[in-house]
């Protein structure tokens, strides 16, 4: 097999609440897999059980046919897994390209080293990866004056710099105009091409997730309720009522606020 | 057992003041999230004020009221400090107000030496209470029921204020969410001067309260401030039960220790703290502080580079002109500058860990008192050379360090703070009640160098090497990989751990490389005046040092230098006058409110501005 990510009935509790409800899911190479689900499905909980922010309740999370289950997030990063958050998470006293530099230095094993100049490491690499998502010409500029959008690419080339095998994108496009969206996805979707690299993603924007993953698995109230392709996701009559009406989204989210 | 229930009584009723004092600072800081370290002045204006009132107010009606006026007026102080000093600086970077009362200490300790003389004030019994009862044969101070009876009832009035009324609701709320407080149209400036008279008064109730027991004098806000922060931190920050609980705790636990372990009582409080925080990180009440990424508070901190080809060469100019100065200088110069040097290395090696690795250390003295008695102590009770004993020194106190920050680091935040200030109090307490061995208050005397150090133009030498040479060394391990990981750490977590840097690792060494640096100040600071009492090792030691890096600026490498040259000079000129401490407070309350940025931040600023340096993307 060639699956790349794998999550065997992945279940999250928290008292008495099921956050994340047997969940299991397969993302194979090259894929651009996009979960989606009303606020309170559980996709984030899902997020931090995968990257080991979260312990898991029960269940199985597999890399490349290597169990991952309940390691630290330091330890899934050094398995070849990548992420970006929903609120962006960038050195604000550092240079852009230090913020790269930063990742490339953890890769390489140099964080304890006590004597060369930080910044003169690796920065070949860095402004490659900055090339890449487009921000090279704002290296040295300062982390903290940037706008919202050019800090979301920053991530996304933290989260390339050590050649992850599977990227994790929790809400890419979240706060951003309608141009960054569409710049950012065709970006990643570049990505994936180009590298191989396979991505999972959670998103709240239709278009963004009709337009460019290649699959869609659709959770509610912590189960996974419809899988398909951008036709047969807005055809599933389950999905159309939890997103569109009868109810079912509304009561959800009440009980989930509960 | 009878013996028994008559300390239980005794206890309690000296947990009156205690919690008093407590429940105020915890109030101020869950709404204004300002640790008010002048709450011990207020303490101590509170008992000062009372005796005074109670000169003048005859009988049993006169002393009462005469407490009550003593709260009342000590409340309008501090809304007076509120408003003059804290106002302008909640702005300001995040633990910038704690300097600013800091100075509020110094200021009030003056005035009090002025208002009310040197003499220590032995307070008035309370008129109509001043025998005893017989509590199953023991003898019980009358006033210390009154005491046992008055506290809950204060608890209760303020548990009713804070839950049952409007503005108790506006309290809590704030202490949940300022932002939205002010946005839903409170407004919060009033507010905080508020809650901030109110914490004033309870302090000042306290100081008035305790008058029959314990007078007043001028050491009292000092004394009252370590216990008080004890009791905070184990009932939980801003958690009235909680710091209720804790003063009985401690009170109780106290008077026990006075009758049957008297050289424990003060190590004993910190004990208890360490054990309750390692059980409950975060005090008996309180709850999680959620450590939330809300970044920095002022402007963001600007990317550091290294020094240019200019400031290198006025760097080395600046060395080679300390180097020549025996050449031009008197020796008492020498002895001077050999001072400033090593109070620099020391504000140095808490600004690696204040400022980029963000990591408040109140405690930072545990490294420069530990690394001063490790060599004392080897060279008195183990003949150990100096040479070997000053090498020794800052390792026991890098090691020390280790131990510390492998504790502390499990919390974040005040309560990472209040522990480190917790550990630094409980070596001081160990010095000073472990006379046997230290020496006690009466220190260790004839520590000197070896024969060939001992000309002061050779110690001049020593300590030119090892301060310029660490300083250089803290600031080359700033630009190096290790550096760079420390301020990820700080800048954010949640980024640093998902791309596989251990920030737990990263800051537990640098806390180390920081209490080894900070001991070798120390064991430099023991062989030049050959010997070492307990002050070394106080609150305010650690507060010197983190004035200087406020002072001198968090937000710039060269800050901790700054500040340390700057106060050291302050210092020499005004301790030839009485009143020195008044001109430093006020100066350091000028400083704050003037210069947030600290002094190299300020230059840099006004230099910009001048356009004399380049500013960068800004």
């Amino acid at each position: 097999m060639n699956g790349v990510l794998k999550t065997e009935r992945l279940t999250k509790t928290f008292g008495g609440l099921i956050a994340v409800d047997d969940v299991s899911l397969e993302l194979q190479k090259g894929e651009l897999l996009a979960l989606i689900g009303p606020n309170g499905a559980g996709k984030s909980t899902c997020f931090n059980m995968l990257m080991g922010q979260l312990k898991a309740t029960s269940g199985k999370v597999y890399l490349a046919d290597e169990e991952i289950t309940d390691l630290s997030p330091r330890q899934v990063w050094r398995k070849g897994v990548g992420r970006t958050f929903q609120i962006t998470a960038t050195y604000s006293s550092m240079t852009v390209i230090e913020n790269v530099q930063m990742a490339l230095l953890s890769h390489f094993g140099d964080i304890l080293r006590f004597l060369p100049r930080a910044h003169l490491l690796h920065r070949e690499e860095a402004l490659k990866l900055l090339d890449l998502v487009g921000m090279a010409d704002q290296a040295d500029r300062h982390c903290a004056v940037l706008a919202y959008g050019d800090l979301k690419r920053i991530e996304l080339a933290i989260a390339l710099a050590h050649s992850p095998m599977l990227l994790l994108m929790d809400e890419p496009t979240a706060g951003m105009s309608p141009k960054e969206r569409v710049d950012l996805m065709e970006l990643t979707a570049k990505i994936v091409r180009d590298q191989g690299v396979s991505v999972l993603f959670t998103e709240h924007d239709m278009d963004v997730v009709f337009a460019h993953s290649h699959r869609i698995m659709v959770l509610n109230r912590g189960k996974l309720i419809a899988e398909g392709d951008a036709g047969e996701i807005r055809n599933n009559p389950l999905v159309q009522e939890v997103y569109l009406g009868g109810g079912t989204l509304f009561t959800s989210e009440v009980e989930s606020h509960a | 057992m009878e013996l028994f229930v008559a300390q239980i009584i005794t206890g309690l009723a000296n947990a009156s003041s205690l919690f008093l004092v407590a429940c105020g600072l915890s109030l101020i800081f869950g709404v204004t999230r300002i640790v008010n370290f002048a709450h011990g002045s207020l303490y101590m204006l509170g008992a000062y004020l009372g005796y005074t009132f109670m000169q003048v107010l005859p009988g049993a009606l006169g002393f009462w009221s005469s407490i009550l006026l003593a709260g009342v007026s000590v409340g309008v102080i501090g809304i007076l400090v509120e408003m003059l000093v804290l106002r302008p600086v909640y702005k300001a970077p995040e633990l910038f107000q704690l300097v600013a009362t800091f100075g509020v200490i110094l200021v009030i300790q003056d005035i009090a030496l002025i208002v009310f003389g040197p003499e220590d004030l032995l307070g008035p019994r309370a008129p109509g209470l001043r025998g005893v009862f017989r509590v199953m044969g023991e003898p019980v101070p009358k006033y210390d029921i009154i005491l046992l009876v008055i506290t809950p009832i204060v608890a209760l009035a303020l548990w009713y204020l804070i839950t049952q009324t409007r503005v108790g609701v506006l309290v809590r709320a704030a202490t949940q969410d300022r932002e939205m407080v002010s946005a839903l149209g409170v407004n919060q400036a009033w507010l905080f001067t508020g809650v901030f008279g109110l914490g004033s008064a309870l302090a000042g109730l306290g100081g008035a309260l305790q008058l029959p027991k314990g007078g007043a004098d001028l050491l009292m806000d000092f004394h009252i401030l370590a216990p008080v922060f004890v009791v905070v931190v184990i009932g939980g920050m801003g958690s009235l039960p909680g710091a209720y609980l804790a003063a009985v705790i401690i009170s109780v636990l106290n008077v026990f220790a006075v009758t049957y372990l008297p050289q424990s009582t003060l190590v004993l409080m910190f004990v208890v703290m360490i054990v309750v925080l390692t059980i409950r990180p975060y005090g008996l009440f309180g709850r999680e502080e959620v450590a939330g990424e809300h970044g920095q508070v002022g402007e963001p901190e600007r990317p550091i580079k290294p020094a240019s080809p200019r400031v290198q060469l006025l760097t080395s100019v600046f060395i080679l002109l300390l180097a020549m100065m025996p050449i031009y200088s008197a020796s008492f110069s020498l002895v001077f500058t050999t001072d400033v040097l090593i109070f620099c290395l020391f504000a140095a090696s808490l600004h690696f860990l204040l400022g980029l690795g963000g990591l408040v250390s109140f405690g930072h003295a545990a490294y420069y008192g530990g690394g001063a008695y490790v060599a004392a102590l080897l060279v008195t009770h183990a003949n150990t050379p100096m040479e070997l004993a000053f090498l020794l020194a800052p390792l026991g106190a890098g090691i020390a360090a280790l131990v510390i920050g492998w504790v502390c680091l499990r919390l974040t935040g005040v309560y990472f703070a209040m522990l480190t200030l917790a550990f630094a109090q409980l070596l001081w307490s160990l010095v000073f009640q472990w006379g046997e061995v230290t020496g006690g208050d009466d220190g260790i005397v004839n520590i000197w160098p070896s024969e060939w150090l001992k000309p002061t133009i050779v110690y001049y030498y020593l300590t030119l090497l090892f301060c310029v040479g660490g300083i250089l060394l803290l600031r080359h391990i700033a630009h190096s990989p290790f550096g760079y990981a420390l301020r990820a750490a700080r800048d954010s977590k949640r980024q640093a751990e998902s791309t596989g840097i251990d920030t737990r690792k990263i800051q537990l060494l640098a806390f180390g490389f920081a209490g080894f640096m900070g001991g070798l100040a120390g064991a430099l600071f023991v062989f030049s005046k050959g010997s070492v009492f307990p002050n070394e090792l106080e609150i305010a030691r650690s507060f010197d040092a983190l004035i200087v890096v406020f002072l001198g600026g968090v937000k710039t490498l060269a800050g901790g230098v700054a500040g340390g040259v700057f106060f050291k000079g302050i210092e020499d000129i005004l301790l030839k006058f009485e009143y020195w401490r008044l001109v430093m407070g006020l100066l350091i309350i000028f400083v704050v409110v003037l210069a947030p940025e600290g002094i190299v931040g300020s230059l840099r600023k006004g230099a910009e501005r001048l356009n004399l340096i380049k500013s960068k993307d800004m």
